[in-house]
């Protein structure tokens, strides 16, 4: 059973808000420079390399990511509140894999 | 026999000057323990491993979503009422609602099971649910199961006094897990009572040493990268002194946990809490 992202993003928002979203990701960020220790060789890089944010399938934040980064990042950022509808969220891993989340928010 | 005189002075000097040197540049002894941040872990003469730790570590564990240690939490918080194994039961089916059910349990463990006579800790004690009411599989100890049911679990105690019992039969568990804080082991001969009793506060290397309390775990470690038990930190703390560690779970590390407990007796217990 895989971790889910967490997310947190206000329900409501009023017309011309600035709201903070914070999200962290389970993730282990594999750098590529770890050993196997059995083997001797190196364990292969992978890491979650992007990260996407939509709002109403407008791009509002996105995040190019290095090894260096941690395991389970932790990335927050503002957003203006405009219009109701959809926040999606987007991780991709170096695999091709990608982690999706939704969240909806109402703007009065 | 002049130049051994001579260099008996000059050694004698030279010890005189890293003698000076090192208390001029001696830290204090104790992390600050005035700061209004760190107030609540500190009881008396105890202080939680939060006293020492980063500002910015600080951070991180005060703010529920920032620390990691959650994802493991939320997903226990899905497997609590999830059926599993064949009695077709979850945590959910006896216990009902973790908050209102595991209400200050964990901090009195670890304790003596009534009816199996030993002393078991919170992971011991998911495991005999999962076995003898779920009739499922045993979690393994350092799982990410196990490790966030634990969490999910003494979270319910948190800011709660530790508060375990060491008298009855609990007693000859308490002696021995005495006995093995002050057993020196290892190449580096060192018992657990040398950094954290005599030294705490003080560096080893470039860390400060804490009391070693264990009201954290369990922890998210930077250096893990993951939530982590307290028998795991117990089997880095004997590499580090190059003594052959035990199992998770044993009755050495059962014991220990119940001296450890017993020393941080009325210290908040702050699971999940997160550490360098």
């Amino acid at each position: 059973m895989a971790k889910k992202p967490r997310i947190k993003t206000p329900a409501t928002a009023k017309q011309g808000e600035v709201f903070q979203v914070k999200t962290i990701v389970s993730h282990k960020m594999e750098t590529g420079r770890r050993k196997d220790k059995k083997t001797g060789t190196n364990i292969p890089r992978n890491i979650l390399n992007r990260m996407e944010v939509t709002y109403n399938d407008r791009s509002v934040f996105a995040a190019h990511m290095e090894p260096g980064i941690s395991a389970n990042p932790y990335v927050s950022f503002y957003i203006k509140a405009t219009e109701s509808g959809e926040i999606v969220f987007k991780w991709t891993e170096d695999s091709g894999a990608v982690i999706t989340e939704t969240r909806k928010i109402t703007v009065k | 026999m002049k130049i051994y005189q001579t260099l008996v002075a000059a050694f004698s000097v030279a010890a005189v000057l890293s003698f000076a040197a090192g208390s001029a540049v001696a830290e204090p002894k104790d992390p600050d323990l005035t700061d209004p941040r760190v107030k609540r872990y500190i009881v008396g003469e105890k202080y939680s491993g939060y006293v020492v730790n980063e500002p910015e570590t600080r951070d991180i564990q005060d703010d529920d979503f920032q620390n990691p240690a959650f994802l493991w939490v939320e997903q226990a918080q899905s497997l609590w009422s999830k059926a599993d194994g064949k009695a077709g039961k979850s945590c959910e089916s006896c216990h009902g609602n973790p908050e209102v059910s595991m209400k200050g349990s964990s901090a009195s463990y670890p304790k003596i099971h009534k009816k199996k006579k030993t002393l078991l800790t919170v992971e011991h004690q998911i495991n005999i649910c999962r076995e003898e009411y779920m009739k499922t599989k045993p979690w393994k100890w350092e799982s990410d199961q196990m490790l966030g049911m634990s969490a999910l679990v003494r979270m319910q105690s948190r800011d709660m006094p530790v508060n375990v019992n060491v008298g009855g039969e609990a007693k000859p568990y308490f002696e021995k897990g005495r006995e093995f804080y002050f057993q020196r082991r290892g190449q580096l001969d060192l018992a657990c009572t040398h950094c954290h009793v005599d030294n705490h506060g003080n560096k080893v290397r470039s860390e400060k040493l804490s009391q070693g309390m264990p009201t954290g775990f369990p922890t998210y470690r930077m250096k893990w990268q993951k939530l982590g038990s307290l028998h795991r930190r117990f089997r880095g703390c004997n590499k580090n002194i190059r003594a052959q560690p035990y199992k998770q779970g044993t009755p050495e590390y059962t014991a220990l946990e119940l001296y450890l407990m017993w020393r941080a007796n009325g210290l908040p217990v702050e699971s999940p809490s997160v550490r360098k």
